[in-house]
């Protein structure tokens, strides 16, 4: 069969502009090869900074920013896209080749309804009329298992969720019959339960349109469900690439076989949970326009140990560390920490309640001053809680970069010189600097690659046996559940749906919301996906 | 090329906007109890409308609040006048003049009662739209004013209708040419024209076309009695200067507002559907661009109206900025006093309007949830 796609030698620069020096050629992605036949899949997969998106936009024949395509080719059809000028380059996209954002919500224009902008390219290109393109539209929406199809088109982008906004965007690029689809992590930026079908609604429409893609995520249990074959990528160079059964069992490469078997950390529970540090006893919270969004939420967390908190995101899982760090007063209920009760707002606790209770962020970037070196960052609490300054301060910033496993020489350096699992590391450093009896850690790695993610929670586990801190970790991952904690909270919408110890609370009977999320994790094994939704099927059919 | 523009303007506008949708029922509350009395008894008729329908809710709080501002202008129009030094009557009568003169024409001038009493006299005047009589030429305020802010519109008029359009077309062109020579030399050419005061920019447009070609009508000066043609030509460099000064804001505000949204991820979509660069830039960055620019096009509407005293002056047009300075020289008081009121109102409600335009542009208030 002639390739649709056939990508031969790619080399993609792009000009940084370092301050204070002269502008510099990087080279983002070298000697890439790859085809992709008509109807099949194909999945890119590598960690951020791997090229992954770079190379999945050659198909278009776009640069995004300042990156430039620089050599190799890229035949559709026999015809090389780098070839064509501008007006030639026009045609081809949005009518052959089209793409789908990672986040459909700010690729979507807030201006405009749903409906003309799905129809747009297919008008724009003269693939067909508008009343053509309107009954396509309504086939699509269909197809993708939108709710009320009929009048979906004329939402406007805000007015519908991100999962039914990433099925759009997925319509959008259906719409004009292309022969290739560009998918650029549709599902990353979704809750999993609400992944599992726009992933199925995906497969499904492929499958319908006879549509060949590139599937470009960082999740190797995502693409098994997905693809035929599967190009692994690192540091913009091709490391594997093979059918999805030769990558998922028997890869060839170290690189790939770590991220097969990243899920490696596991920690048995305690047995014993009765010595407890934290009492969360029946609290309600909500923000000034009424909408409560946590309610009657008690639970407790046992020192030295880990208590997760999991939950989709808006059911109220960070809302519940903002209230145990004080930063927004319950309406109702108590919090005690260590046998005491603590104020309810951050103003009425005394220093050492505040030094107790630390927190790590999801964006280690943002929690950061820029404008402070490390030692500015992680002496800030050494100072203000103990009063160190001068050498010891430095001594003392010296331990705790060793502690998680950085070193001394990173204490000059800026935040912006430091990579995301680094910036990770320094605010744990920071949390810990304080001697805190408990961390509050708000989805510390779901921004972070899996294998750097792996390291923060080894870290994580490995400080806990050094200095016996209780962590609250917040996550919607549940195989970080299973991997870390010792007891498990199950958050939805604001309640609390099961909490207990690990082993209870992941072993069956399940209640229907725990049921879906556990069902809804991607598993690396070909053909999950369609066992689930076999599942799925069979269970409504019986009801 | 495109990842370094502004900060996300129109994206804080947006949601800001939005943002205070539920706020609005406290402050609109807060206007009702010290404004006018609307449904007092009904304190969730507020809460039940920004919830229902954000735009009415938000507009008629924009409305609530410019009447609220225009009442506390007018407190402090009066006082600032109220605290001025000097006198009219010793103004009038010269250092010679005896007490009792003086006390005769402040009691005819009613300048001898409290100054509570007169406040809310001139402020029930006002809104019937009677400002008194001018204490120099006896006549009646309003009917002079008429004619004046008739002057003054007719010019800010013309000013406006060829700035707003060339500004914004100018502001497009110059995002499709981004940094190359159309570009720099619209920028340029511009920012010549802001940074030059408008007093200089008004002698040299006389010097060069009044004076050396010969082809432009001075002093500006307009008569009752001229046609429309020679009141046309009598305006062409007042308005030629007037458009100048304020084309560069506006001009750099539309490309600035278009650079930033061409940045989004939106922009990108429709670059990767294969579309034009215009119809890009009319469909899908401008709609979005929009909250930012009518701002700033009516700020500088308001300062065509309000600021244009030294243009005026220079072309000896009779317009409200002149009749404004000759009566802050001879102290006449309700001139004075009406001017500032009717530059406020007009400053406050083109804001106003500004800003329920940019309400209204923004989707998530126009279709709610």
């Amino acid at each position: 069969m002639p390739d649709l796609l056939s990508v031969r030698n790619l080399k993609i620069e792009a000009t940084s502009y370092p301050p204070g020096e002269p502008p510099k050629t990087v080279t983002l992605v070298e000697g890439v090869n790859f085809d992709v036949q008509k109807g099949k899949v194909l999945g890119l997969i590598g960690e951020s900074g791997a090229g992954k998106s770079t190379i999945g936009l050659t198909a278009l024949a776009y640069g995004r920013g300042g990156v430039r395509i620089t050599g190799g080719e890229v035949k559709l059809n026999g015809e090389d896209l780098l070839k064509l000028g501008p007006a030639g380059i026009r045609k081809v996209r949005g009518c052959k080749v089209c793409y789908v954002a990672q986040s459909a919500a700010a690729a979507f224009n807030p201006a405009h309804r749903l409906g003309e902008q799905v129809i747009e390219a297919s008008l724009k290109h003269g693939v067909m009329g508008r009343a053509e393109a309107e009954k396509r539209a309504l086939y699509l929406f269909k197809v993708l298992g939108l709710p009320s199809p009929e009048t979906f088109g004329q939402r406007y982008p805000h007015q519908v969720s991100g999962g039914q906004l990433q099925r759009a965007m997925t319509a959008m690029a259906l719409c004009p019959n292309p022969e290739l689809i560009v998918f650029d992590e549709p599902t990353t930026a979704l809750d999993v339960t609400t992944q599992i079908d726009v992933l199925a609604a995906i497969k499904h429409a492929i499958e319908e349109t006879h549509t060949a893609a590139l599937y470009i995520t960082h999740d190797l249990a995502v693409v098994a469900q997905i693809t035929d074959d599967i190009l692994v990528l690192r540091h913009g160079k091709m490391v594997e690439y093979g059918s999805v059964k030769q990558i998922i069992e028997a890869p060839t490469q170290d690189y790939t076989r770590a991220l097969v078997n990243v899920r490696g950390t596991k920690r048995e529970e305690a047995p014993d949970q009765s010595d407890t540090l934290l009492k969360v006893d029946n609290i309600t919270a909500g923000y000034s326009n009424g909408f409560k969004v946590l309610q009657n939420v008690s639970l407790h967390l046992p020192k030295g140990q880990t208590l997760a908190v999991v939950g989709e995101s808006g059911s109220g899982k960070s809302t519940l560390a903002r209230v145990i760090t004080g930063l927004l007063p319950p309406q109702e209920g108590t919090i005690s920490f260590d046998g005491t009760p603590l104020p309810r707002a951050l103003k009425g606790r005394t220093n050492d309640q505040l030094r107790r209770i630390q927190m790590i962020y999801q964006m280690a970037d943002t929690a950061m001053n820029p404008r402070q070196t490390v030692r500015d960052i992680i002496g800030r609490p050494l100072t203000f809680y103990y009063g160190l300054r001068g050498a010891r301060k430095t001594e003392r910033v010296k331990e705790l970069l060793e502690q998680i496993e950085m070193g001394g020489r990173f204490a000059d350096r800026y935040p912006a010189e430091l990579s995301g699992g680094q910036k990770q590391r320094v605010a744990i450093a920071r949390a810990l600097a304080a001697q805190p009896e408990l961390i509050l850690c708000d989805e510390p790695t779901s921004a972070l690659d899996p294998l750097v993610a792996e390291g923060i929670l080894k870290l994580l586990l490995k400080l806990q046996d050094e200095t016996h801190v209780s962590y609250m970790f917040i996550t919607h991952d549940i195989a970080i559940v299973r991997a870390i904690a010792d007891s498990v909270a199950v958050m939805h919408r604001g309640r609390l749906v099961r909490f207990g110890p690990k082993s209870k609370v992941l072993s069956p009977p399940f209640d229907d919301y725990t049921d879906l999320l556990l069902k809804s994790v991607p598993e690396m094994e070909i053909g999950w996906l369609e066992k689930v939704l076999t599942t799925r099927r069979m269970e409504s059919a019986g009801n | 090329m495109t990842g370094n523009g502004p900060a996300h303007g129109p994206e804080l506008t947006a949601t800001a906007a939005a943002g205070e949708a539920p706020q609005s029922a406290g402050v609109a509350g807060s206007v009702a109890s010290t404004g006018a009395p609307v449904d007092e008894g009904t304190p969730s008729f507020w809460a039940k409308l920004s919830k229902s329908s954000p735009l009415v809710a938000l507009i008629l709080q924009r409305l609530a609040l410019s009447v609220a501002l225009l009442f506390a202008v007018s407190l402090m129009i009066f006082g600032g006048v109220e605290a001025l030094p000097g006198d009219f009557a010793t103004t009038y009568l010269g250092q010679s003049a005896t007490p009792q003169a003086i006390e005769n024409i402040r009691k005819d001038l009613g300048l001898d009662q409290p100054a509570t009493t007169r406040y809310f006299k001139w402020l029930g005047g006002a809104i019937q739209g009677d400002f008194g009589n001018s204490w120099a030429s006896k006549n009646s305020v309003s009917e002079q004013i008429g004619k004046r802010l008739g002057n003054s519109l007719f010019l800010a008029f013309f000013a406006a209708i060829i700035s707003v359009p060339l500004a914004v077309g100018l502001g497009m062109l110059a995002v499709q040419y981004r940094n190359r020579m159309p570009d720099k030399i619209i920028n340029v050419i511009s920012l010549a024209a802001i940074s030059l005061p408008e007093f200089f920019v008004g002698y040299l447009l006389i010097l060069f076309f009044a004076v050396q070609m010969g082809v432009a009508t001075f002093p500006a000066t307009v008569y009752d009695s001229m046609t429309i043609g020679q009141r046309l030509s009598a305006i062409a460099l007042p308005t030629a200067t007037l458009v100048l000064v304020v084309l560069a804001h506006m001009m750099r505000m539309t490309r600035a507002a278009i650079l930033n949204v061409m940045s989004s991820a939106y922009v990108e979509t429709a670059e990767l559907k294969g579309l034009s660069s215009l119809r890009i830039i009319a469909r899908h960055a401008a709609p979005n661009a929009v909250a930012p620019v009518i701002n700033v096009i009516a700020l500088n509407l308001a300062y065509l109206v309000v600021g244009v005293v030294v243009v005026e002056v220079v072309f000896v047009y009779p317009g409200m900025g002149q009749y404004m300075v000759d009566a802050v020289t001879v102290r006449d008081m309700p001139v004075v006093q009406a001017c500032g009121l009717i530059f406020a109102a007009f400053y406050i409600f083109l804001n106003m309007f500004a800003d329920i335009l940019a309400i209204v542009a923004n989707p998530r208030l126009r279709h709610p949830r």
